[in-house]
């Protein structure tokens, strides 16, 4: 049977990790390529790294990161933020990543899902969500809308349609983040999670909100996630990996418990 | 020389990279002389099988293949490669295939509620005691991401099964060829072991 993958994620600004509360007052906390060693000696399943570097010339500090932790561990890890065009795709998996993730630039420029999925394949296409609850209305009937910029920028576009669509054009993989609930370490956005999940046949990754090992029960059972994307709880070692694995263990969720 | 196929069906920078931690520095070719020559073949791979084949074909590569399999070189296939060995492929309108193994690859049947790719971490019910498996416990789990699967036509060439949705074949043996429907190259260190088995075996297996 099939594990449900427990995933940290680690922001990476100018080849350091952070990790961002609600997008703001990111703090430091240390060298990517020894945490993603850590991390996979410690049982994650997967990793996915997040470039939140600003200005655009400073791109090749984040590709040697990539092959350093391509060289670094014997698991599949994704790469996004940033990641414009086919050229930015390239770079990041001839670099050593399995996945690339895309999400502002897929918004503005739909087509460039299908371009991926068409050169790497669609396993290589994460689509990333950032996504915001919303009244309900005639332009967003699900009540949840596609976000950019961290939250500032609305796009109009709603959240259900978007995931159909990205499925529709060849993505691989959906990791959905929950702008409301990122930071809070409230737990994940259960009603988003499970909307989307059932709407698509692809897996979907849940981001935001994970607190404890409890909150990541309820996304992979009540809402219907295929994998839990982790970043404060585990980071700050509030929790181990394998803490998590034995509690969701104990609980009935099958997930890999030997590494 | 431990030969590494490249027919422009995704990244082999991984499958290299495990082979270097075993002691290993593979040759990545599209040369079909050298893939004749080769001590040991991997032959990784993602991607669809119509165009897969379609390059093997324009490369010459799917000639050398059966040279070679027929001249009892220990082959590994990974992934698609574990899908193009069979005769033909569902995939893009039953694409034919290398014909090493009898059968065909067929798609995971959609069901409600399952998720297609099937990817992630699944175990291997081990069938036959195949030196490919040495030292590798029945619990562990290997890395899968795939849309289609192995179905050869005897079950005396499935070596194990795993389950998703269906029970189906993802670990194939016949003769001097090994395929495995998982990425052992992304599975940690089981993934390695089987890796370092496939390195150590002489290929010869009764099928």
């Amino acid at each position: 049977m099939l594990s449900k993958r427990i995933i940290p994620c680690l922001d990476v600004r100018d080849g350091r990790t952070t990790k961002g509360i609600k997008f703001r007052n990111n703090i430091d906390i240390g060298d990517p390529v020894a945490m993603a060693r850590l991390y996979y000696e410690a049982g994650a399943d997967e990793l996915v790294f997040y470039d939140i570097t600003a200005s655009s010339d400073r791109r090749d500090i984040m590709i040697e990161v990539v092959r350093q932790v391509a060289a670094a561990i014997l698991i599949p890890f994704s790469v996004g933020g940033g990641i414009r065009n086919l050229q930015d795709m390239r770079a990041v998996l001839l670099a050593g990543a399995e996945k690339v993730s895309v999400n502002t630039a897929a918004v503005l420029e739909p087509e460039l899902i299908a371009a991926g999925a068409k050169d790497f394949g669609s396993q290589c296409i994460v689509l990333g969500m950032d996504v915001k609850k919303v009244e309900v209305s005639e332009t967003i009937p699900s009540g949840y809308e596609m976000v950019i910029h961290g939250g500032r920028t609305h796009m109009g576009i709603d959240a259900l349609w978007w995931a159909k669509e990205a499925e529709r054009l060849g993505a691989g993989e959906i990791c959905l983040n929950s702008i409301d609930a990122d930071g809070t370490q409230a737990g994940y956005e259960l009603t988003l999670t499970r909307m989307i999940s059932e709407a698509v046949s692809i897996p979907v990754i849940a981001s935001g909100g994970a607190g404890t090992p409890e909150h990541l029960y309820e996304v992979l059972t009540a809402g219907h996630a295929d994998a839990a994307l982790i970043a404060s709880m585990v980071h700050y070692g509030t929790y181990s990996i394998r803490e998590i694995k034995d509690y969701l263990h104990q609980r009935g969720i099958p997930v890999r418990l030997h590494w | 020389m431990v030969v590494i196929i490249d027919y422009r069906a995704g990244n082999l920078t991984s499958v290299v990279r495990s082979l270097k931690a075993l002691g290993v520095n593979g040759e990545v070719t599209q040369d079909p002389a050298v893939v004749e020559k080769a001590t040991r073949i991997v032959f990784p791979g993602v991607g669809a099988a119509g165009t897969a084949m379609a390059i093997l074909r324009e490369l010459k590569l799917d000639q050398a293949l059966r040279t070679a399999f027929e001249a009892g070189t220990p082959i590994l296939g990974i992934c698609l490669g574990a899908q193009v060995v069979l005769d033909y492929s569902e995939e893009n309108d039953n694409t034919p295939c290398l014909g090493l193994i009898p059968g065909s690859t067929r798609a995971l049947p959609r069901q409600p509620g399952l998720k297609i790719p099937h990817m992630g971490w699944n175990s291997v019910r081990f069938l036959q005691a195949h030196p490919l498996f040495q030292e590798l416990p029945e619990n562990a789990e290997y890395y899968f991401v795939h849309s289609y699967y192995p179905a050869p036509a005897e079950e005396r060439m499935v070596l194990g099964v795993t389950e998703h949705g269906v029970t189906f074949p993802s670990v194939m043996g016949r003769r001097n060829l090994v395929a495995t429907q998982f990425h052992p190259e992304k599975s940690g260190r089981f993934g390695l072991q089987l890796l370092e088995n496939f390195l150590r075996w002489d290929g010869r297996w009764q099928d």
